[in-house]
């Protein structure tokens, strides 16, 4: 299959911090790629170089063969990237129907008619079509993550960066999430998704990365990965 | 009937200044830029209706066709070129570019069209309306009816049009809305050139009502900053309150002592908040409201309803936690 994203050896980080250190991964189209790695070991920086929040050093940053390091953000996400965050970051003064309008409007470039029509689609589709006209910033954290998963679809990605999806849930808010979550596979997107509950994700992801000091220390399949030596030292707090 | 007549009158002047602080209120908060230019932009409308009254012999009203899309494209143009660059580097470079800026204009005007009082004055500047027993003048009502309109539409497309929408989102979060495929440095140069062309309407407004000079840009701004910051930031309809306060506050000092009435109050505001206690006591009397609602509902006294305040908190906790 193509690849969808590439890292090339990427070298960024913030001033003169350095987070992600000759990163190298590939993600491939339609796949769910899960990325573990202990606190600080650069896992939401990468999606921030993803996504245009932080420019690379160095390297090189590719989608779907097109090397994207220096574009802006918002033609990222109307190439087709769309993002959640670990915090949720809904735009509070406004509603929910016009947080996912703005979103199909801006990245989807879609028309008034086209795009509330896909606004009231995502809603529906995420369950959110009830709460359509609460103000965002008064929604519980389960109804802004969703919201943000149906601000990300509607701007029509074909890559979606999940940073923490389940963060901050309760377990059975954090079910209700990861169904969400699962669900996006059989729509054929793209995932890159980062999350400190592995359990609840190994069973939806194709490949798994794990990360430390801003390198790929292992990649393959998610169960081979998570009882391979390496992680086990990881997360035990050994030297790797 | 004189109490009636000072705040009918403090009403009527406090249009003018509703208008004047509009263009603030949009770049203090949704640019987040102090533009120090923005007097400068009212003088420049002021001119605007001023040469198209003299050259085209047009109502001042109707100068406004022009001189909006006028002062819209320059204040786009200004900030695209100009402070969205400067605004890389941070709030400091910008504000000195827009303090450049405003010495640049002052100085043109100034060269342009001498350093003479202008006032723009129409058939119907004196014309007095008798209402009830109170003497109104008529450009006063026009003026309040001109600013009603201008802070009306801006209302609307903020709110009814995808870019005010974009623009509302970029004032709330530059990063998410720039992930949303909203570009940010071409929304601020929109919300930039509106502001600027409320300045149009706003030099209006100061040229129909008093006379000015290439240097007028300072006192405005000075009202502006104090419309803004009683109004709230970015608040469109808090503008338009703050403006007839100030009015009333202009009219009731009179012209001794009503700027430092006005001055006085900017302190209170600053120092008491009295914004956040009128918040909470909103927040207060809605929990009231939706306890009883909830203790109906449920025939039991458990179900317990936070205050807005205190759901952001939890979640703010929540979140840090996280």
């Amino acid at each position: 299959m193509e690849d969808m994203i590439s890292f090339e050896n990427i070298i960024a980080g913030y001033g003169c911090t350095r987070i992600l250190d000759n990163l190298s991964f590939s993600v491939s189209e339609g796949e769910v790629f899960g990325v573990i790695g202990p606190n600080g070991c650069g896992k939401t920086t990468m999606l921030n170089v993803l996504t245009g929040s932080i420019y690379p050093i160095s390297g090189s940053l590719l989608f779907k063969g097109r090397e994207i390091g220096t574009l802006a953000s918002h033609k990222r996400c109307r190439l087709g990237i769309g993002r959640t965050w670990q915090i949720p970051r809904p735009f509070a003064g406004m509603t929910v129907y016009e947080n996912v309008l703005t979103s199909s409007v801006h990245g989807a470039g879609l028309s008034m008619e086209q795009g509330a029509e896909k606004a009231g689609g995502v809603l529906d589709e995420i369950g959110l079509a009830d709460k359509k006209d609460t103000l965002s910033g008064e929604l519980t954290l389960l109804d802004r993550k969703r919201l943000e998963l149906a601000r990300a679809m509607a701007s029509d990605p074909s890559v979606l960066l999940l940073d923490e999806a389940a963060a901050g849930l309760t377990e059975n808010e954090a079910k209700e999430i990861m169904s969400l979550v699962g669900s996006l596979k059989e729509k054929h997107y793209t995932v890159i998704w980062i999350e400190h509950n592995i359990e609840t994700m190994l069973n939806a992801t194709d490949r798994l990365m794990c990360m430390a000091e801003g390198r790929n220390v292992i990649c393959g399949d998610p169960g081979e990965v998570m009882e391979s030596e390496i992680v086990e030292e990881l997360y035990l707090g050994k030297d790797i | 009937m004189y109490v009636l007549q000072v705040i009918i009158n403090g009403i009527l002047l406090g249009g003018v200044y509703a208008v004047l602080g509009l263009g603030m209120s949009l770049s203090l908060g949704i640019v987040k830029l102090t533009n120090l230019a923005h007097g400068e932009y009212i003088i420049l409308g002021a001119y605007a209706s001023m040469l198209l009254q003299a050259w085209l012999g047009i109502d001042p009203f109707l100068s406004l066709v022009i001189s909006v899309p006028f002062l819209f494209f320059a204040g786009y143009l200004i900030q695209i070129f100009l402070v969205n660059r400067a605004m890389m580097s941070g709030s400091e470079p910008a504000l000195l570019v827009t303090f450049g800026i405003s010495v640049i204009l002052k100085d043109a005007m100034l060269l342009v069209f001498g350093a003479d009082a202008r006032h723009i004055a129409t058939d119907y500047s004196n014309i007095t309306v008798d209402i009830a027993g109170l003497s109104i003048p008529l450009l006063n009502i026009l003026l309040l009816l001109l600013s009603g309109v201008a802070i009306l539409l801006l209302h609307l497309f903020m709110h009814k049009t995808y870019t005010g929408r974009a623009i509302r989102a970029v004032s709330d979060d530059r990063e998410a809305a720039s992930l949303s495929g909203i570009s940010v440095g071409h929304t601020l140069a929109v919300a930039c050139g509106i502001a600027a062309a409320t300045a149009a309407v706003a030099g209006l407004c100061v040229g129909m009502k008093w006379t000015w000079y290439p240097s007028s840009g300072g006192h405005y701004l000075l009202i502006a900053f104090v419309i803004v910051v009683i109004g709230g930031l970015g608040n469109v309809a808090g503008t338009f309150i703050a403006g007839i306060v100030f009015g009333l506050m202009q009219v009731i000092g009179g012209a001794s002592y009503g700027l430092l009435i006005s001055y006085i109050f900017l302190i209170v505001i600053l120092t008491l908040h009295p914004h956040e206690a009128l918040i909470r006591f909103l927040d207060r009397m809605k929990s009231t409201d939706r306890q009883k609602t909830a203790n109906g509902l449920s025939g039991s006294g458990f179900v317990t309803v936070k205050t807005q305040t205190e759901f952001k908190s939890e979640q703010k906790e929540s979140s840090d936690a996280t």
